[in-house]
């Protein structure tokens, strides 16, 4: 309970130290929050084990520090550091890291579904009881390539857990624009998938239907899905001010803060006083101020380090411009 | 030694390539149970299983995806297009997902996406078209596209080994036609990014691929025997890596190049053969630059109009006889 206690506060302070860092400037393009989701996120990514894989969609950064992400690495993802996972060539939790069993997503969303299935496909050839798990909005569920995915993951019966995120809002359009599905629990029907609707601003009721979900696929019984219901209570990014949002609707999901609702069970429960909870969230703080301090330090990549990387042999790799290589050479001269 | 036909050397080193190595694997549309829409893949179900020949739903991206996710584990897929026309629903998969993934995060994937293209079969707008120039323009992809059986065979299983996403154009027109001697399990590699001399000359350069390297060799033997003008055809073999050394090298002899290819003109590689040939070889040249490819129309059915669409031997013959005489 205290961990899961910790990656939930994690999740939500490490992006509070993103938004102050937006606001001095230090981030390198956009911001994309996780606020009101965070339980979704680490209750399910919780139910996973050492060696399963997990792809997260944009907003749960949650998720990556559960499978061992240390934070210093999304501090250096956004502020385009040379240390950071993807070395400065892409954004936000865009990283794969096999270590950790993590598949970056891409911005074409629904795509790391249809990757996520080759996975676990590999994980069945190899006969190994490994487990994957992902996520999507249920705006990025709309997409061919989402469809594709899950068609696919029920025809082969593969070992994936999907999780869908009805958050209510994609960007500027709300659900209900997007689909005249009501229910969202009714799109797994479709590929014939198993489907258990939860709170997802519920972290323990998340974890148990997760564990349910993980438990099958893990001993053969294929593919299911969790329709998380949660509110997504930032902006899709930093630039955007939700202008478009109902006020009404905004006070109501804040009254259902994941986070909050977690304090009061471990409270209520004995789990945690009000004391323990605050070591907690001190412990999280002074964690996140050395690795801010860290990560402002340390430089950004190279620019020579832009042409290298997009094929396995160095010699194939695109050559310095033309003109580059001049002016070098006048320079020299 | 036996005659070996392009699509069996296909079949052959997707099969020799399976048996050497378990990570090697095969996933498509009617490629198990049927056997491939061309029966390239018959009797792979029964000889490897269900986990290694696998029938998938009509689902291309979904293909691309599952293979890149396999390559990050370590495997060595072949996503099959049943034809490569069908490749544009996976656009995304492979442009952005396979073709990135090296770059951004520093996880390769390497897969191999092969699929017949190529016309005068009559099948066509939408089972005829030649696919390159989409993705010619796309970092961190290699293409490849054979015309001979020997090739057919060394260049896909260099692709299957190959660490990044290799995109394999194999002619549907070629797939019986071409037959070669291969002796049964020799194993050939040709390594992408090589170029071959199909046909030596001294007179002009024609720089092709695929099928249009036959109707290239028609053309040079009528040149050669009406007027004595020797062509040298260079088979790129690869399309990217590009072997320009190989055709820059062929120019700087010939003094004269004629870029063919079956894909329409505008936008199409031909152009981006006669740029790199302009930097590296303008003193060289004797004349233009010209090129000769399919009209810039979709792929069409009828048999008059599909001829008349494709570049056929006389258009070769003819831009041959204008660059030797200017």
């Amino acid at each position: 309970m205290r961990a899961l206690y910790r990656f939930l506060v994690l999740t939500r302070m490490l992006e509070e130290r993103l938004e102050t860092l937006f606001k001095q400037g230090h981030i390198v393009g956009g911001l994309y929050r996780s606020l009101g989701q965070e339980a979704t996120a680490v209750g399910s990514a919780y139910a996973l084990q050492e060696g399963d894989w997990l792809a997260p969609s944009i907003r749960d950064a949650g998720a990556l520090y559960v499978r061992g992400l240390p934070p210093i690495a999304m501090l250096r993802q956004y502020t385009a550091r040379e240390a950071s996972p993807c070395a400065g060539k892409d954004n936000t939790n865009h990283f794969t890291i096999p270590e950790l069993g993590l598949l970056g997503p891409i911005s074409p969303l629904g795509t790391q579904l249809c990757v996520l299935n080759g996975v676990s496909l590999t994980f069945r050839q190899r006969g190994e009881p490994r487990v994957c798990m992902t996520y999507q909005g249920e705006g990025a569920s709309r997409t061919g390539t989402s469809h594709e995915g899950f068609a696919m993951a029920a025809a082969l019966d593969l070992p994936i857990v999907i999780v869908l995120e009805h958050n209510r809002w994609s960007f500027g359009t709300p659900s209900y624009r997007a689909s005249a599905v009501e229910d969202w629990a009714d799109t797994a029907g479709a590929y014939g998938l198993p489907v258990r609707s939860v709170d997802g601003n519920d972290i323990l009721e998340v974890y148990e239907a997760a564990r349910e979900a993980v438990d099958r696929a893990r001993s053969g019984g294929g593919p299911g899905v969790i329709v998380a219901e949660t509110y997504r209570m930032s902006g899709h990014a930093q630039h955007d001010s939700q202008k478009y949002i109902p006020p009404e609707e905004l006070e109501e999901w804040r009254a259902r803060d994941p986070i909050r609702r977690f304090e009061s069970v471990l409270e209520q429960d004995g789990w945690l006083s009000e004391a323990g909870l605050a070591e907690i969230r001190d412990d999280v703080e002074l964690e996140l101020t050395r690795a801010v301090d860290t990560v402002l330090s340390e430089p950004h990549p190279p620019a020579e380090s832009s042409r290298t990387r997009v094929y396995a042999d160095p010699e194939q790799d695109p050559p310095e411009p033309w003109t580059r290589i001049l002016a070098t050479e006048s320079e020299a001269r | 030694m036996s005659e070996t036909t392009y699509l069996e050397a296909i079949r052959d080193a997707m099969r020799e390539e399976m048996q050497r190595d378990e990570s090697v694997f095969i996933l498509g549309e009617d490629i198990g149970l049927y056997g491939g829409a061309f029966k390239i893949t018959d009797g792979f179900l029964e000889e490897f299983g269900p986990d290694r020949v696998i029938d998938t739903p009509i689902s291309e991206a979904a293909i691309v995806g599952a293979a890149i996710g396999a390559a990050h584990m370590g495997m060595r897929p072949i996503a099959e297009m049943q034809f490569i026309d069908f490749i544009a629903p996976a656009f995304d998969m492979i442009v952005n997902f396979a073709a990135k993934s090296r770059y951004r995060t520093g996880i390769g994937a390497g897969i191999v996406i092969r699929g017949p293209c190529g016309g005068g079969a009559r099948s066509g707008p939408f089972h005829s078209q030649n696919v390159e120039s989409f993705f010619a323009n796309v970092p961190g992809l290699k293409m490849v596209a054979p015309a001979t059986a020997r090739d057919a065979k060394g260049l896909l299983t260099a692709a299957i080994r190959d660490p990044d996403p290799v995109l394999y154009f194999e002619h549907k027109f070629l797939y019986r036609r071409i037959k070669e001697e291969i002796e049964p399990g020799e194993e050939i590699v040709v390594p992408l990014g090589e170029a071959r001399t199909h046909r030596p000359g001294t007179d002009l350069t024609i720089a092709t691929y695929g099928a249009m390297v036959w109707k290239a060799g028609e053309a040079a033997d009528r040149v050669s025997s009406e007027d004595g003008s020797e062509i040298e055809i260079i088979d790129l073999r690869s399309i990217r890596p590009l072997d320009i050394g190989s055709i820059v090298e062929s120019v700087r002899r010939t003094g004269r190049l004629l870029v063919v290819h079956e894909a329409p003109r505008f936008g199409g590689f031909a152009g981006e053969i006669t740029a790199q040939v302009c930097e590296e070889a303008f003193e060289w040249l004797d004349a233009p630059i010209r090129r000769v490819t399919a009209m810039d129309t979709p792929v069409p059915y009828a048999p008059t109009l599909e001829d008349r669409y494709l570049p056929q031997t006389e258009d070769i013959v003819a831009a041959a006889r204008w660059l030797l005489a200017y």
